[in-house]
Parts: structure tokens; sequence; C-alpha cells
């Protein structure tokens, strides 16, 4: 079975102008247990309302929702079980302020039945040394990593990470997906919101890229798109012009070319589509 | 049940390392004694001194500025700041939250009344309750109070629409039930609708069952009813407790959307 299965779900909010908007058009999901699947798209594609289905904080109008076997949108308020099974890394949090980063940890492995030790988790996400601050007083990346404490602390076999490296400085954005990737060995499931490509490519197993709240496509980052046999453009200038030409072999075409110009070709370029110009071509598509 | 301590000592921390909640909430009523205390001097009736009557209203106001404007002031904050949504998203119950607000609003509530009474002895020569019985009405004011004003500041902390705005909504609510309600004035000198309005909310009848405790049963007479009218307004308090009660489950947001 799978951690997570999500299928046809849908959700309208009001809207001024066209009475209703659908955030989410029929999306299907499948996110298997120890994996990190990604949610990737364009800021207002759907991704969070998405997501805050299955953390069970909103409704849904339609579709089928299973996450760790239950459906978030029909546990009782009673049900603190499920709860305790995953962990939720909002989008951006300002709490807390005036309590240190080890009150807060400590204070929330109160709220489980299994949880980590505080002073591990503090740790692992590289705040030990901070433990004692006031969480007013943190940088933007280490105040993600507290967030990230809070999300691990009861020992989740989910974790939801929306957003989570939105104002990261490349250093601090990398440091992050580390972090990540532990989680990731210890056996945690990950399902991330994110709208940076390169951060899908660089955490994810599988990728979900979402657009007018319905997928595009899902795939491993090194297939998204066809990207792995995409035809690879050739240019080249020939009478004063610059040539373009798409090529499945384009090995064998630059050796035609190279034996029509007795040798070197003018101004050569051989390029296969980034991932980004694949992604941009797929959210232009939806 | 633990749980719910512990949200409590952890609101106590976060209060205590807050000035503005200290300030706001422990020093203010304490300027504003010793501001009406020093100014008027006069006496309101045979042995009562004004800063008497004023003490007795400054403790009944401060279970609403402990309970209801604390609280629906920093709720929405909370859910401004992503509090509350955290919370929820955790296996803590939701009763647990409430329970901490509500250890808050007693350790605040029980630290201000101290304060007044001991500035209110030592600077205004306030006289204590002689008998066991006006301590006893006492305490249950306070119970009462502290609950009432508790459960209507959790429900009215829906309405402000953000936590920038609260205040803004909260206070001037509060500074003007204190002004009808007989805090600042004596009540029966008030204009009588203003008495008439003023007896509709719960501060009016606080005030009055302060005074039943802190004041000579001869100054009954000069209430609206010429008595304390100790029932009713147990009464009125536990209508309020109830309608609080039922907008708090009905319409509390822990999140804006």
């Amino acid at each position: 079975m799978n951690a997570i299965s999500v299928t046809g779900l849908t959700k309208s909010y009001p809207d001024k102008a066209l009475g209703q908007k659908k955030a989410v058009n029929g999306i299907d999901l499948e996110v298997g247990y120890g994996e990190i699947f990604a949610i990737l798209g364009p800021n207002g594609a759907g991704k969070t309302t998405t997501v805050e289905i299955l953390e069970g904080y909103r409704e849904r109008d339609g579709g089928e929702v299973s996450v760790l076997g239950q459906d978030p949108g029909a546990l009782s308020r009673n049900d603190r079980s499920w709860r305790s099974r995953i962990g939720i890394v909002l989008q951006s949090t300002n709490d807390a302020g005036d309590l240190t980063v080890r009150e807060s940890v400590t204070h929330f492995s109160h709220y489980y039945p299994n949880p980590h030790d505080p002073n591990e988790v503090m740790t692992s996400v590289g705040l030990l040394e901070k433990a004692d601050a006031k969480v007013g007083t943190l940088s933007g990346g280490q105040r993600r990593r507290f967030d990230v404490a809070l999300g691990i602390i009861g020992r989740p076999e989910i974790l939801f990470l929306d957003e989570p490296t939105t104002g990261f400085d490349p250093e601090a954005r990398r440091a992050f997906w580390e972090l990540i990737r532990e989680l990731k060995k210890s056996g945690t499931t990950i399902l991330l919101t994110t709208h940076y490509l390169d951060e899908a490519e660089a955490l994810a197993d599988r990728v979900a890229v979402i657009a007018n709240g319905s997928i595009v496509e899902v795939a491993t980052p090194a297939t998204l798109g066809g990207r792995n046999n995409a035809a690879a453009r050739i240019t080249w200038v020939e009478d004063g012009s610059v040539r373009e030409i798409q090529s499945d072999d384009p090995t064998n075409e630059v050796l035609r070319l190279s034996q029509k110009f007795n040798g070197e070709i003018p101004g050569l370029t051989v390029t296969r589509p980034t991932l980004e110009d694949i992604y941009l071509t797929m959210i232009g598509q939806a | 049940m633990r749980v719910g301590f512990l949200r409590g000592a952890l609101e106590i921390k976060q209060f205590f390392r807050q000035r503005e909640s200290v300030v706001f909430t422990l020093l203010f009523p304490i300027m504003l004694l010793f501001i009406f205390g020093s100014v008027f001097r006069n006496t309101i009736a045979p042995g009562v001194t004004f800063s008497q009557y004023f003490v007795a209203g400054m403790i009944a106001s401060g279970l609403v500025n402990t309970g209801f404007q604390q609280l629906a002031i920093m709720i929405p904050i909370e859910r401004d700041f992503g509090t509350l949504k955290r919370l929820r998203g955790t296996p803590m119950s939701p009763v647990s939250y409430f329970m901490g607000k509500a250890i808050l609003v007693i350790v605040s509530t029980a630290i201000q009344v101290a304060i007044l009474i001991l500035v209110g002895r030592i600077f205004f020569g306030l006289i204590l309750p002689s008998t066991s019985e006006r301590w006893i009405r006492f305490a249950i004011l306070i119970v009462l109070g502290s609950i009432c004003a508790t459960i209507l500041g959790i429900a009215f902390s829906a309405v402000p629409k953000n936590g920038r705005g609260a205040s803004a909504v909260v206070s001037p609510l509060v500074v003007i039930l204190q002004f009808i309600s007989g805090v600042f004035f004596v009540f029966s000198q008030l204009p009588s609708w203003m008495q008439h309005l003023a007896a509709i909310f719960p501060l009016k009848w606080l005030t009055q069952g302060m005074r039943s405790v802190f004041l000579p049963d001869s100054f009954a007479m000069k209430e609206p009813a010429q008595a304390w009218e100790f029932n009713r307004t147990i009464l009125i308090l536990a209508i309020w407790t109830l309608i609080g009660a039922f907008f708090a489950i009905r319409s509390f947001k822990w999140s804006e959307k």
C-alpha cells in the first residue's frame, strides 16, 4: 500500500470574478513509503491547497484521499493518533519568538506518544549551538530548521514540507537539502512542494508538475518531459546566417556537417533542453 | 490534562518575557489606581472614600483585562503568526490549548488582584473585607468572573480580522465598558440610560459585586436596586458565560482562511 494515494481530487474557492475558482481540478497521486515526492509548480498552481487537504487542514470538494491508510477529511476531532504519525512544516511561520529553541522543541515532544530526544533532533537539524537562543533571533534558514525540528520531533512516518527553502541563500539551501536527504535515509516519507526546479531535481525521487490545478506529468527528474530522449538542437553558421536543426541522432548530424565543411563547422553548438526549458514548456501548455 | 498544564506553564513563561504584556496587564491598572486615587481624595458616602470605591471597580475590570482583553487580542495575533495552525497540525488536543489560556488568565488575574489590593492597602487606606461571608463572595466573583471573561475573550477572538487590528477593536470596547459600568465614576451618578446600557454587560455586575465585598452594606442603598443583587450578578455572569461558550465553540478560527 502507498503512503499517500489521491484520486480525482477537486477543490474550488469562491472567487469574485468567476464565482468559483477551481484551485484543484482532478488530481491523482501515488506516493510510496520512503519516497521523496515533489510537487513542482508556479505560485497559485494549487500546491498548497493539495497539501493542506492531505494534512487535514482543508476539506475537499471531491475525490478520494488516503494518507497512511486514513482519510484526513473524515477524521473525528478526537482522533489524535493519525496526527501523531505525520509531521507538518508549514509555508511560513512567525511564532514562538519569546521561547528558546530548546523550550519549544521539548514542549512539542510532549504532544507525541513516542517522540525523539529533543537534543538529538536539535543536533540533526543543526541547531544545537542555538538551543538556548530565542526563536525570534534565528535567521531565516535557522528558523526553517527549527520548523523542521518541530515537524520531526514526533517521529513522523510522513513529513510534509511546504516550500521549505523559499528565500534561502544558496548555501543555506544546500545545507537544508542535506538535512532532507538524511531524513529520507532514516525511512521518512517526504512530500515536498516547491517552485524551485533545482530543488525538485536535487531531492525528489519523483516529481509531479502541477499547473492550474492539474497534474501535467509525474516522472523522475531525469525523465521529466521526455528530457532523456528529447531531440538535440544543433546550430551553426552558414552563408553568414545561423542555421538550426532538431535531431534525434546529433552525432551523425555533426559528422555529416563536418564532411560538408571539410572539418571545422563554423559556430557549432549542440544542446539538449534543460529541465527548466522543459518545465516552462509544460506549465505554459497547461 | 498533563499537556494542558504544560501549555499553561509555557503561556506564563511567554507572558513574563513580553514586556508589553507585563506592563499592560500588571502595571497599567496600578498607574490608574495612583492617578485616580491621588486626584479624587474625597469621600463619596459616609465612611466610603473614592479610592475604596475605585479599587473595587479596578479589581472587577482587572478580570476583564486579564481574561477578555488579553485573550481577545492575543489569540488573533497567534492566528496571524501561525501558532494556531501549527498546533492544529499536532496531536495536541484543542482542550489543552484552552486550558493553557485559562491557566494564564488565572495566574495573571491573581497577580493583578494581589497587587491592586496591596497598593490600595498601603497607599490609599483600603479597608479589607472583615467577614468570611464577604471573602467567600469575593472568591466566587473572582472565579466566575474569570471564567466568564476567559470564555468571552476566546469567543471574541474570532472578531478581529487580524492580529494587528485586534487591539484597536478590543481595547476601546473595554474602556467604554469601564466608563459606563461605574469603574471610573460612581455608578449611581451616571445618566440612567447609561446605567441601563451598562446593565446588559457583565462588567457592571462585576463592579457591583466587588462593591458588595469592599464597601459597607449601607452603600447598597446607592445601587440602582437599593440592594447588592448578588444572586442576579451570578445569573448574569452565568448567562454571558453560556453565550460566550456557544460562540467560542461555534466560531473559533484556527487560521485566517
